[in-house]
């Protein structure tokens, strides 16, 4: 009986320690993971150096359907509603003007379907970077790593016209009202955490289901950034209307392009982006493209 | 346990019994359990050196298990899983109901109803072969735009409605294979006692069929409770798109094991309780001599 119940002890000592010594494992490897957050410097932005999931072809990802004003011309398959290859929209434009800033021709530009999700996956990215209409934010930049600011956005707000909700004035007179945003948007934090409505907010997977709720009046106002706002109610929902936009919070709100954390491409980007601002180029697209998306009244 | 009182009579059994810490291991039984523990040594610790060793390791261990990540999230996504609490309570007792209608009508015998058991067929193959998420998607945002007067918007009734036409089409199929079992000896039995078609059902198969059919209804149970995250679809706040919402917030993804966790807590006691039945009614077969 002693014998056997040292084969048991031993068993339990082994399993304890084995366990003990994985945990060990475990909490050592969290030093080693966030020392690589640190800044990257290119030494080159030349075209050869750069260190590409394709070489010679700079990959650009963006999510399908491509919407307006973000990407316009003739969709081709597999793009629906806007093609990003065609050059048209913002950010197809704003992201040519970026490869030819670092010596891509036109022929020489990839776009792949990136869902939002998909976009900040761990593991080996699928794309150079991804332009989406992601919005900076501290927390997400711990995991990926974004570029500096391509747009300046303000959160708005679409609803039916003729409804209750479409005389509200102020931030205040939305309270009541039951409102929503699209997944991964700051919209619904923007609702959350400024508008605070009596009513849970709905968080919708696409702008497609958003957009059909509202049609619906299964929600009453659908919040989300400007531009896009009328897009909604221009081509979406013919009996919207963008009621207002919100001041930018403190330290204002934008859109950066996303990369796997630590790739040297961005400091490149980021140079780029800095010239296409100081030539006037950025404004002149958003003049371009996003004209529209300006004169909407100001809720406070 | 049985025996224990015998053993207990016993001082030197007694003994033994206590030194071992509880654990009463008579002949093969601790060398039986020391090459469990090995084995299972053994083994977790073949996988979690593997996952660790794994190039991605780092990069998964921050973006899944981090525990500030799941730890913070977990009370928001407490509070939004109330809503699929209620949502598979309400719904379980419909599907309850109406499977029961369907499986009847569809063992219904005779040409005159041959409709009914058509209608029934079609509607258990439509049910079963449609994706859930298609129907959820269908009606919740289809049937209000109808816009008819009276049919109502809501987001959770109509994903209520879809779960309870899908899943009825699975019960509806326990149902029937208990109704099936039941030896057509019992009908004719019944018949014979002068009960009519209807309280030959109702008294005679139903109750034997369905008691059969309980741990597979248990079974399906769960499967709902797992599928009220669908309601997401629509926009509606669940513990699911609660969990979405936090990981697109800081992609990371300890939101989604804080949501999984909450929906292993109430799936695996129901898993275990339908096993245990399981196991009751095999015991019971083999003593009763087949008929429970």
């Amino acid at each position: 009986m002693t014998a056997r119940r040292r084969i048991f002890l031993a068993a339990a000592a082994t399993l304890v320690m084995l366990l003990a010594a994985v945990a060990a494992g475990c909490g050592s490897t969290k030093e080693a993971s966030t020392g690589t957050a640190g800044t990257t410097s290119a030494s080159s932005c030349n075209k050869s150096d750069l260190q590409l999931v394709d070489a010679g072809v700079l990959t650009i990802g963006t999510d399908n359907p491509a919407f307006p004003p973000w990407f316009g011309g003739t969709p081709h398959k597999p793009w629906q509603v806007g093609d990003p290859r065609s050059g048209e929209g913002y950010e197809s434009a704003v992201a040519y003007a970026v490869a030819r800033k670092l010596g891509f021709a036109k022929s020489e530009v990839k776009w792949i379907h990136v869902p939002f999700n998909n976009s900040f996956a761990p593991g080996p990215k699928s794309f150079d970077f991804d332009i989406n209409q992601v919005s900076f934010d501290k927390k997400r930049a711990e995991i990926v790593d974004f570029s500096d600011s391509y747009y300046d956005v303000n959160q708005s707000i679409v609803v039916n016209k003729g409804t209750p909700i479409a005389s509200a004035r102020s931030i205040a007179d939305l309270k009541p009202y039951s409102l929503g945003a699209q997944l991964g948007t700051t919209s619904y934090q923007f609702i959350k955490d400024t508008i605070k409505p009596t009513k849970q907010p709905s968080v919708f997977p696409s702008n497609t289901g958003a957009v059909q709720a509202l049609k619906n009046k299964q929600i009453d106002g659908l919040v989300l950034d400007l531009p896009t706002a009328f897009y909604v109610t221009a081509v979406q929902v013919p009996n919207g209307k963008v009621l207002g936009q919100f001041p930018a919070e403190p330290g204002g709100e934008h859109f950066g392009m996303v990369f796997a954390k630590g790739n040297s491409l961005r400091a490149c980007v980021n140079q780029a982006l800095t010239k296409l601002r100081s030539n006037g180029t950025l404004k002149q697209l958003q003049q371009k493209w996003l004209a529209k998306a300006t004169g909407a009244p100001i809720l406070k | 346990m049985a025996s224990e009182g015998d053993r207990r009579s016993d001082p030197e059994v007694e003994r033994r019994s206590r030194l071992l810490g509880g654990f009463h291991f008579h002949g093969e039984g601790a060398r039986g359990v020391a090459i469990a523990l090995l084995s299972t040594a053994v083994f977790l610790t073949v996988v979690i050196v593997a996952v660790t060793q794994s190039a991605g390791w780092p990069e998964v261990k921050r973006t899944f298990f981090d525990w500030g990540d799941i730890s913070s999230s977990f009370p928001d996504i407490a509070r939004a899983f109330v809503l699929n609490v209620k949502i598979f309570l309400v719904c379980e007792v419909f599907i309850l109901v109406f499977a029961l209608v369907i499986a009847v009508l569809r063992s219904l015998p005779g040409p005159v109803f041959f409709p009914l058991r058509a209608f029934a067929i079609v509607y258990a193959d439509l049910a079963r072969g449609v994706p859930t998420i298609l129907v959820i998607a269908l009606l919740g945002f289809g049937a209000p735009a109808l816009q008819l007067t009276g049919v109502p918007t809501s987001r959770v009734f109509w994903a209520g409605v879809g779960l309870i036409l899908i899943y009825s089409g699975y019960v509806a199929e326990v149902y029937r294979a208990g109704i099936e079992s039941v030896h057509p000896s019992q009908e004719a039995a019944a018949r014979s006692l002068g009960l009519s078609r209807f309280q030959a059902l109702r008294r005679v198969i139903l109750p034997q069929a369905i008691r059969r059919v309980i741990p597979p209804l248990l079974n399906d149970f769960i499967g709902l409770q797992k599928d009220t995250a669908l309601v997401a679809f629509l926009g509606v706040i669940d513990a699911f798109n609660q969990a979405q919402i936090d990981s697109a917030a800081t992609f990371t993804y300890g939101a989604y094991l804080a949501a999984a966790a909450l929906f292993v807590a109430i799936t695996i006691p129901l898993a275990r309780f339908t096993d245990w039945l399981i196991a009751r009614d095999r015991r019971r077969r083999q003593t009763a001599g087949g008929f429970a």
